[in-house]
């Protein structure tokens, strides 16, 4: 079977498509999320590390680090997605682009709020200038931005360009903000999180660490599709299609 | 090329020198700014050098962020922007050159008088010298970097408040190595040259990619 990308592309023959796949990934999210809860409560040992064990709390790390992994992810594929508009001038790249981003902010927010109170228990503090927590913080704001300056242009093609760039210039700072938080010397500032390596890991925890995370990305698909049918029928509200398909749901 | 570089910057230089109170506005911010933190914070002479760095640098990316706005505002405004545009120089070069004479007129006076603000936070005269240094190797970042921003940005209400939240994250890079040079090199003035040659590398970077970027912002903004 061969399949017509570029059919796709267009937001009139993506917005069925989305809205049979929607419930597909919703579906996939309640799944994976359950197998990963269970997994996660009753089949991993009750505390983590040797002499300084961590207790019960751990589990945060279930949340936690699945919803740091896609807050960095997400926008990876919100600047794909602005590249591939801006380059090919796409208009359902950019509605794509638009439609994660509050998923991904909403993400990056989560794992600095389970941070805190896992941060609270093991370090004795919610907050610390810890080089990982400070470029999750950075990340936070760079969706802020993303958001505010779409929001601010009233006028869609420059909103989605302009914001397109933004985030772009935001991922070629990303690593330059990283490393200048990391400090040139590592010896001179400590550091809260340790180093993680997933080999050193007990394997039912990386199981439900892994579930948890296929299943907050079928989230920020079954989300993001959602927002984006949204999207489509805000911009596109006086084409043909979209009027045909209203009079067809509300016939008067 | 250069011609067109020269002719753009004296041309900034020029008008600015026109309306010299926006020239010396940016300062005086710069100066309240700095001059306040003693009054909230307590004029103990330890607190003081310690803060001392940080408060610059702060000072000056408020300073320098505030004044972005006026960086392109007034050529979009009475049409010259556009003409640029349309002209067969490269739409870079003439941003940079625009970028130059900003930081002229709000990096250059900030690195200045920073040794008078030093003297207000008791810091040695190697201090002052290391943080003239990394201002001058620090201000034109801001600007380059600032330039991106305020071309996104070009003719939006509320459009300062917005560019401070897209610019200020982008800053920390500089705000973090320009601080820390002036904090190490109260221990030891060996330690500097890392943090300098760490700024002086993303000095180079910005010049290179930023006038692109904001050639590209610009034609976005004014298409």
């Amino acid at each position: 079977m061969s399949l017509n990308w570029f059919k796709l592309a267009s937001p009139a023959s993506f917005y069925p498509v989305a809205g049979r796949l929607v419930p597909l990934f919703w579906i996939l999210t309640v799944g994976l999320l359950l197998l990963g809860f269970y997994w996660g409560f009753f089949q991993t040992p009750d505390q983590l590390g040797g002499s300084n064990a961590q207790k019960e709390y751990y589990r945060i790390i279930f949340i936690h680090v699945p919803a740091a992994w896609m807050s960095m992810w997400l926008y990876m594929v919100i600047v794909g997605w602005a590249a591939i508009g801006l380059v090919f001038n796409t208009r359902l790249s950019f509605m794509m682009a638009n439609a994660v981003a509050p998923t991904g902010a909403i993400f990056t927010f989560l794992a600095l709020w389970t941070g805190a109170f896992w941060g609270r228990t093991s370090w004795g503090t919610y907050w610390d200038w810890d080089p990982r927590l400070t470029s999750e913080l950075v990340l936070f704001f760079l969706y802020i931005g993303y958001i505010a300056l779409h929001s601010a242009i009233d006028d869609t093609r420059r909103a989605d360009r302009a914001s397109g760039l933004l985030a772009i210039v935001g991922l070629v700072m990303v690593p330059v903000i990283y490393w200048s938080i990391n400090c040139p010397d590592p010896t001179q500032c400590a550091a809260l999180h340790q180093r993680s390596d997933l080999t050193r890991i007990d394997g039912n925890i990386l199981f439900s660490m892994l579930i948890m995370t296929l299943g907050f990305w079928m989230y920020s698909f079954a989300t993001s599709f959602m927002r984006l049918r949204g999207i489509i029928l805000t911009r596109e509200a006086e084409s043909a299609w979209v009027r045909e398909l209203l009079s067809q749901e509300n016939p008067k | 090329m250069a011609r067109v570089f020269w002719c753009i910057l004296i041309r900034d230089l020029t008008l600015a020198m026109r309306r010299r109170t926006d020239v010396l506005t940016t300062l005086f911010f710069f100066v309240i700014v700095v001059s306040l933190f003693p009054l909230g914070v307590g004029t103990e002479r330890k607190i003081l050098e310690i803060l001392g760095p940080g408060v610059v640098w702060v000072a000056a990316l408020l300073a320098s962020m505030l004044a972005l706005e006026r960086l392109f505002a007034a050529d979009y405004e009475d049409g010259t922007l556009e003409q640029m545009l349309l002209t067969a120089q490269p739409l870079s070069l003439l941003v940079l050159a625009k970028i130059s004479a900003h930081w002229i007129l709000t990096g250059l006076p900030l690195v200045l008088i920073a040794p008078l603000v030093g003297m207000q936070y008791h810091l040695t005269g190697t201090a002052i010298w290391v943080m003239m240094l990394a201002l001058l190797l620090g201000t034109p970042i801001l600007s380059l970097i600032g330039a991106i921003g305020a071309a996104l940005t070009l003719g939006l209400r509320g459009g300062g408040i917005l560019l401070s939240l897209l610019i200020l994250p982008l800053y920390i890079p500089v705000l973090v190595y320009g601080a820390g040079a002036v904090e190490v090199s109260r221990i030891d003035l060996m330690d500097v040259q890392p943090y300098l040659m760490l700024l002086g590398a993303f000095f180079l970077i910005a010049l290179i990619l930023a006038p692109l970027a904001s050639s590209a912002a610009l034609r976005i903004s004014l298409e």
